[in-house]
């Protein structure tokens, strides 16, 4: 296991180099929120913009052409990225309409015999672990349609707790929605018990990819999911553009959530007609810049080695959680093993609160998460309002979790803690 | 440096051993808030009687800022009128909206002229804000109580 060459990839990312407060060095540990974006990506949107910007898919012209196979190349990098076709990829706004997506392809209204149809005899399964937005799209679901929303808990560190998986996903459940990594407590699911259960009673998986996807290899074959999910901007790539894989049979008959231009295989003034998937999923003239963006971020990514990325995020995250247990007052939330763990670490300390942890270590220049991280349930399952976050990545050195734990020790020091 | 400035002793003090902090059986009125986005939370309680604000009460968890404010807040606005209590609450929040740029009316504001670093940290405005914005809710509700 080595570490990434740092310096060379620190130049790739300008916003690397400024000061922030006090002149103090940025020094960017809020990755699992949003990642910063290297050259390549602003330079591919610009040049998108600059020398080929037209609406795909629409327009009788060269630029129409070219704008075309810049969106349809990103597709093709996105699709290769997680080892899928490209006809399974849509774009999205956001890994957040992503899943969206999904829960709106379920309805009561649908035949029975439907793949999609879901009723109060069905229940939905997510965990404790989720996100809000892969834990509210299926209230919302389980709201219109009757379904009943099951859950599983949590072990004593914040891992999906499958003790009682045979009575959770059982033969009414219709899909089961988790996370392939937690954004709080950093821990990487362990999938095979909870894919097999859900393959034994028929149900559908969505993976909820936003925290594994930007961070290591994943191939949609291997996992043996139903769909996937992830966020551009969290893999150094732009805002405004989310991924969904799904499996090409089920998105054949999915019903789309949003309709209008170039969605259609057929319309008059009364109905219309789908087109085959991905359009049917893509209505309005899409997030172009942005898929090309994104397809910049991935090859970028790709270029380095996600194997590698993993691999330098695990030192980064050992050094931290060593660094972390020695200072008093410190409890980490979660695995405190770098194994199976991705590099967000949660963590109180006792008698300061975290927005108060937060803003003494941004006095020093170190850019953290504080808060309950939009995953309320997992909050109070572990009876806390806020925690502090630490999220790292590619760029990242062994230098700035040195000067983030220093940071730690300074807010004891301030607080008199 | 800054952070003092941020974290004046006053706060830090209000922090450690805040006012008020036990919720009082007798009030008229109850409110709850919280900021959504971080998870701070506050009861509040105010008893109001002819127009004056004879007891105000709170509970809750939060950062050192949120907590401080309401503990300063619950120290001001009791014992006067409630139409008192609510142009204190107009003066903090002009105060904290202010970028930094407003200047403090120490003889008004008291303690609460403390939290003048604040201001020029939007992000924990909302957190100076929490009690106070609970105190003008609880007493427009018992508005009109005799």
């Amino acid at each position: 296991m080595a570490l990434l060459d740092t310096n060379l990839i620190r130049q790739d990312f300008p916003i690397l180099g400024r000061t922030v407060r006090n002149g103090k060095k940025l020094v960017y540990l809020d990755n699992a929120a949003t990642s910063q974006k290297p050259i390549v990506v602003l330079d591919a949107e610009r040049n998108f913009y600059l020398n080929h910007n037209a609406a795909a898919h629409r327009g009788a012209h060269l630029l129409a052409e070219e704008a075309t196979d810049a969106f349809e190349g990103a597709r093709a990098i996105v699709a290769d990225f997680i080892s899928a076709q490209s006809s399974e990829i849509i774009f999205t706004k956001s890994a957040t309409e992503s899943i969206n997506v999904v829960s709106y392809g379920f309805s009561n209204h649908l035949s029975k015999h439907d793949p999609f149809y879901i009723g109060a005899e069905h229940n939905i399964v997510v965990t404790q672990l989720e996100h809000h937005a892969n834990l509210l799209p299926w209230q919302q679901l389980a709201k219109r349609s009757g379904a009943k929303l099951s859950w599983l808990g949590i072990t004593a560190d914040a891992q999906i707790d499958i003790s009682n998986i045979d009575s959770v996903i059982n033969d009414k459940t219709k899909i089961v929605a988790i996370t392939h990594q937690s954004n709080v407590s950093g821990a990487i699911t362990q999938l095979e018990p909870i894919v097999k259960r859900a393959r034994e009673v028929g149900a559908m998986i969505l993976l909820d990819a936003c925290q594994s996807v930007p961070h290591m290899p994943v191939d949609v074959n291997k996992l043996n999911v139903d769909f996937l999910t992830y966020s551009g901007h969290k893999a150094v790539g732009p805002t405004g553009v989310g991924v969904l894989w799904g499996r090409s049979e089920l998105l054949e008959k999915m019903e789309p959530m949003i309709t209008g231009g170039s969605m259609i295989d057929s319309a008059t003034i009364e109905s219309a007609t789908w087109a085959k998937a991905p359009k049917k999923f893509e209505a309005g003239v899409p997030n172009m810049a942005q898929a090309v963006g994104l397809g910049a971020a991935l090859n970028y990514l790709t270029k380095i080695g996600m194997e590698k990325i993993h691999q330098h995020e695990e030192l980064l995250t050992e050094r931290a959680l060593k660094g972390l247990q020695d200072i008093s007052g410190v409890e980490i939330i979660g695995s405190k093993s770098s194994l199976n763990r991705g590099s967000a670490i949660s963590f109180t300390l006792e008698g300061v609160h975290p927005h108060d942890v937060g803003q003494v270590l941004d006095d020093y220049g170190i850019a953290v998460r504080t808060g309950h991280h939009c995953a309320w349930p997992l909050m109070q399952e572990l009876k806390l309002n806020a925690t502090t976050r630490a999220s790292f990545y590619l760029y990242n050195t062994p230098e700035e979790v040195d000067i983030f734990l220093d940071g730690v020790r300074e807010v004891k020091k301030f607080f008199k803690v | 440096m800054s952070l003092e400035s941020l974290y004046q002793e006053i706060i830090l003090d209000h922090y450690k051993r805040p006012k008020n902090k036990v919720l009082q059986d007798k009030y008229s009125v109850e409110v709850h808030h919280n900021n959504p986005s971080c998870g701070d939370e506050i009861t509040l309680r105010v008893q109001v009687e002819n127009q004056i604000v004879t007891q105000l009460s709170w509970d809750g968890v939060g950062c050192s800022i949120s907590q401080a404010s309401s503990s300063v807040m619950s120290e001001l606005a009791q014992g006067i009128p409630v139409e008192k209590a609510l142009e204190l609450e107009v003066s903090f929040l002009e105060l904290m909206q202010g970028k930094g740029q407003v200047e403090a009316d120490e003889e008004e504001l008291e303690d609460a002229v403390a939290f003048s670093g604040v201001a020029r940290y939007p992000a924990r405005v909302k957190c100076a804000l929490l009690g106070w914005m609970a105190l003008k809710d609880a007493l427009l509700r018992a508005g009109g109580s005799k």
